[in-house]
């Protein structure tokens, strides 16, 4: 994540580096509590991207429609693009409550944990870091 | 062809028996592309016996030996197969292709439809987010891949943590992961005794997938805390008994990531290999042996032929043999067959 300067390098590892930004500043804005500024993403994300790489994939994935932005002071402060139908949430969960071959064809992040999993992966995150957030130990399940 | 035959049995049996554990410790992507080929080439295999056992039973039967041109008699006296074990073999070889057939169908529909809800994602971004609370992210094979997160994902996760899941899908994607999966499925499908090994492989894909994202981002407990963070909050989503069994993946992957990164070994893959090596040897040796032998039969007939009809003779192909000219003219001997005796 640090040698970003050479986009104009690798034209076409750029454009995939550039689909992978895009990816990482999508996400942390969907993470984030409300509007965030370029300023703000760029603190969010590692490594020290320009402050003008931000710059323009925040407007990119504006122009994209994915993001809505609203002005902030001498510039913008973005947030994503609410899909409040939610057609195709629904849609992903119906893909994957097909069965266990269909999962296999979607490579999840993280499988079911049986009980004593969920007892095991405690310990073995208490063991490895003590920095976990207590509310990550038991997310309540909301549907 | 008395004991060759059934060596890529033995193969596949100790391949399935040795490869999930040494798969677990070697690192993953070797060890995945290990188990690819280790599948393709003892599902073959196990077809291929199969095959050459079906077939001395099938080569018996009047009217197919008719087809052939061959002698009955000739064949029955030679063959080292138990017409039992022939039937058998021929009755499993049925089952294991329809088997393979309709995973085949299944697997591709599913590919399909991944690839159509793909391009019917919203947005043209690598990521497409779900807006919605219930943890979920996945990667969907497609032209290009998507990764699928949803909201209640990302939130749950630390920044870091957040780069190390969108890292590990992009492994997947960029891996095409989707079609080592495939071939475990559908190999699996074909030979049931590997079933062992199309699920050890899926958590070899899962391993590598984590160790790319730990290089990544340059940090291996952040992936570890990313994995066990996303599993314990999906857990508090839904828990479907029915796949409680596939237990400790989670834990075993997070343990992994703790520890420092799997040594390369070259001694195990070169086991590996032999043992497939040996598998085909004894697969074409055996197909061979089977060869000759239908040779012979069809030789007897041809000689049976000569007995009674005086033909004229015919030499094209009889020297590399010293059988010399045997009057089988009558008999349309196919060349090729002729060309493979040694």
């Amino acid at each position: 994540m640090t040698g970003r300067g050479d986009e104009e390098a690798h034209e076409a590892s750029g454009r995939r580096a550039r689909g992978q930004l895009e990816s990482d500043v999508l996400a942390a804005l969907w993470a984030a509590d409300g509007p965030r500024t370029a300023r703000e993403v760029r603190e969010q994300l590692p490594g020290d991207l320009a402050y003008t790489t931000v710059l323009t994939i925040l407007s990119r994935l504006h122009d994209k429609g994915m993001l809505v932005r609203h002005r902030e002071g001498r510039g913008y402060a973005y947030e994503p693009a609410r899909d409040e139908a939610s057609h195709t949430a629904q849609r992903m969960h119906s893909l994957l409550t097909g069965g266990s071959d269909r999962q296999a064809v979607l490579a999840r992040f993280v499988s079911e944990l049986s009980e004593q999993d969920e007892q095991l992966l405690q310990q073995l995150l208490l063991s490895g870091h003590d920095d976990v957030p207590p509310e990550s130990r038991r997310a309540p399940g909301k549907r | 062809m008395l004991i060759s035959v059934y060596i890529p049995f033995l193969v596949t049996a100790a391949l399935a028996v040795l490869a999930p554990p040494v798969a677990h410790r070697l690192p993953p992507r070797p060890a995945a592309l290990a188990l690819a080929c280790a599948a393709l080439v003892t599902a073959a295999g196990w077809a291929g016996s199969l095959a050459l056992l079906a077939f001395t039973g099938v080569a018996q039967i009047p009217q197919i030996a008719e087809e052939g041109r061959w002698s009955v008699s000739a064949l029955r006296s030679q063959d080292p197969v138990y017409a039992v074990v022939a039937a058998a073999s021929t009755l499993v070889l049925a089952v294991c292709v329809v088997s393979l057939g309709v995973a085949a169908v299944r697997q591709g529909r599913h590919l399909l439809r991944a690839r159509r809800e793909c391009a019917e994602l919203p947005g043209h971004t690598e990521l497409a987010v779900l807006d919605d609370d219930v943890p979920l992210a996945f990667a969907l094979p497609g032209a290009p891949g998507r990764i699928v997160v949803s909201r209640g994902m990302l939130r749950r996760l630390g920044d870091a943590e957040r780069l190390a899941l969108l890292a590990h899908e992009r492994a997947h994607l960029s891996g095409r992961h989707h079609v080592f999966q495939s071939v475990w499925r559908l190999s699996a499908a074909l030979n049931p005794l590997l079933r062992p090994v199309a699920v050890a492989g899926s958590f070899v894909l899962e391993r590598w997938a984590d160790e790319e994202a730990a290089e990544r981002v340059g940090d291996r407990t952040v992936v570890a805390r990313a994995v066990g963070r996303a599993a314990l909050a999906s857990a508090g989503a839904s828990r479907p008994a029915a796949l409680a069994a596939t237990g400790g993946v989670v834990p075993r992957r997070v343990r992994a990531l703790l520890a420092p990164p799997p040594a390369r070994r070259s001694l195990p893959l070169l086991a590996g290999g032999l043992l497939l090596a040996v598998c085909c040897a004894s697969l074409a040796n055996a197909a061979s042996d089977s060869d000759r032998m239908l040779d012979s039969a069809q030789w007897a007939l041809c000689r049976a032929h000569a007995d009674t009809t005086p033909v004229a003779a015919r030499t094209a192909h009889d020297d590399a043999l010293g059988r010399g000219p045997d009057g089988c003219g009558g008999a349309p001997d196919h060349p090729e067959h002729g060309e493979r005796h040694f």
